[in-house]
């Protein structure tokens, strides 16, 4: 095995981990590391239940190598919650119903997050495109769209509160 | 997957050594979003992999007096950010926010969309109407090839085995220039193109095409040039007839095959209804400008 050394930053912690190189960093984030949040649903870039942030830009875990990860930060769905409270999108797809096997809610949330740093305030259309690489075979995508728009109007609140 | 060994030089001079000592088949790797897919087929293979993005200026894009220089490796999310490139060059930065889904333009790269060489790829078209050059590193130094001649074939273009893209240069437009890319998919995102097209127009004062050039994508075995297209919209201001002719030129260059995506006579039809619009859309950006 071409075992290759990697120190990364994942949800803000440091790790170290040594993959084979031709590991994918979601094979490393989930059977290494633990982190069984991220779902491997196609492994070709297609289905976006891998869906993770490598420095703040939001990616398919499944398209990059393990190797490629040194000295680089990661985002995933357990970075979600802070201090054990939830994050306003994760209570708003309970909420609204928005999932119902599950498998798709991790990516979904992970680039619904990613969305509104970009974009605050998204019109539907605007929703729905950035989250066109996330399939879901369940909910039909409607609760998640109404989820995503009531999370974004609480966050949005929130950050006028908090001036 | 094949058993790899993976190398992430922080030099071109250690990139283009590697390239040309190892005794293994080498693979460069950009954003891997065709790559890695391509190495999941294959097993028992060894396979020096390089990834080149940590070699400076790979991921930047910078103006010097008469070009872009892009880093060929450069994300298609930060490209499509950068409104300076935006300004210039509308249509190519419309062909990179059509490829894949957020995530995968969160990698993808216009270098790697170009060495993959897909006959669908959608950025060609319109690096090919911008008159785009390669800069190709050998061991025996650099040489220049015009995206047009660059491929050579399905999957294929003209790097050696210990050659590799460095920079992508796009020549600034000439005063009044615009470009526009448009591409046929079943879907409304999330697809390979069926047909594809990208025209670039230069318009005099009074509206008249004193220069263009015209591309076509998926509708032969690599994009093409079409210059017959680009002749019907030279001299005219971009009236019906004109348009009517350069369309029936792009629909008689096209060689295409025929899929479960698409027919012959559809794609030939459609690429011709595609070099229209791009042509009407590059002029009406011409006024924008
Ligand atoms: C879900 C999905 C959807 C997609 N949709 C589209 C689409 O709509 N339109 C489209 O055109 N493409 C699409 N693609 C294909 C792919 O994303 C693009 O071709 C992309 O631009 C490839 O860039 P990359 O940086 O990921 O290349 P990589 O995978 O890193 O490389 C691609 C090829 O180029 C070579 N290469 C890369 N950089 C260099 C270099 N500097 N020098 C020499 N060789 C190099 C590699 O060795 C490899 O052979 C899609 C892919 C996926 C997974
Ligand atoms: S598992 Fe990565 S996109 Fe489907
Ligand atoms: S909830 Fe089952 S795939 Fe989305």
């Amino acid at each position: 095995m071409n075992g290759v050394t990697v120190s990364a930053k994942v949800n803000g912690d440091a790790v170290q981990y040594v993959c084979p190189a031709d590991e994918s960093l979601l094979d490393v984030l989930r059977n290494r590391l633990n982190l069984t949040g991220v779902k491997e649903g196609c492994g070709t870039g297609d289905c976006g239940a891998c869906s993770i942030t490598l420095d703040g830009r939001l990616v398919c875990a499944c398209l990059v190598l393990g190797a490629e990860a040194e000295g680089r930060e990661i985002g995933t769905v357990e970075g979600l919650s802070e201090g054990g409270k939830l994050h306003p999108l994760q209570e708003e797809f309970i909420e609204k119903a928005a999932l119902q096997c599950g498998i798709c809610t991790p990516g979904f949330l992970v680039a619904a997050k990613s969305l509104l740093e970009r974009n605050p305030n998204p019109t539907e259309e605007e929703i729905r495109y950035a989250l066109a690489g996330n399939l879901c075979r369940c909910t039909g995508y409607d609760k998640i769209v109404r989820a995503v728009q009531s999370a974004a109007k609480i966050m949005r609140r929130g950050k006028k509160a908090a001036r | 997957m094949v058993a790899l060994t993976y190398h992430a030089p922080d030099s071109l001079e250690e990139a283009v050594q590697l390239l040309s000592t190892a005794r293994q088949p080498v693979k460069v790797l950009s954003g891997g979003t065709d790559l890695i897919i391509q190495m999941q087929g294959l097993t028992q293979d060894e396979r020096l992999v390089v990834d080149v993005k940590k070699i400076p200026g790979m991921r930047a894009a910078d103006w010097s007096d008469d070009h872009l220089r892009l880093g060929p490796s450069m994300s298609c999310s930060q490209f499509t950010k950068r409104q300076d490139i935006q300004a210039v060059f509308p249509g190519l930065v419309e062909a990179a926010y059509l490829i894949g889904s957020t995530q995968v333009q969160g990698r993808a790269s216009l270098g790697g969309n170009l060495c993959n060489a897909s006959p669908a790829a959608d950025t060609i078209p319109a690096l090919i109407v911008n008159r785009a050059v390669c800069l190709i590193q050998g061991p025996n130094g650099t040489r220049r090839v015009n995206v047009e001649d660059f491929l050579t074939g399905v999957g294929k273009q003209c790097l050696a085995s210990d050659e590799l893209l460095v920079a992508i240069e796009v020549p600034k437009p000439a005063a009044r220039t615009s470009d526009a890319y448009l591409r046929f998919i079943p879907r409304t995102e999330m697809d390979i193109a069926v047909a594809g097209a990208a025209v670039s127009v230069t318009l005099d004062d009074d509206g008249v095409c004193s220069n263009a050039r015209v591309a076509i994508g998926a509708v032969a075995p690599t994009a093409i040039l079409v210059p017959s297209a680009a002749e019907a919209l030279i001299g005219t201001k971009l009236d019906d007839d004109a348009l009517h002719a350069a369309a029936a030129a792009s629909s008689q260059a096209a060689n295409p095959i025929s899929d479960r995506r698409g027919t012959v006579e559809f794609r030939r039809h459609v690429v011709g209804v595609l070099t229209k619009r791009a042509a009407k859309i590059a002029a009406n950006r011409v006024g924008a400008v």
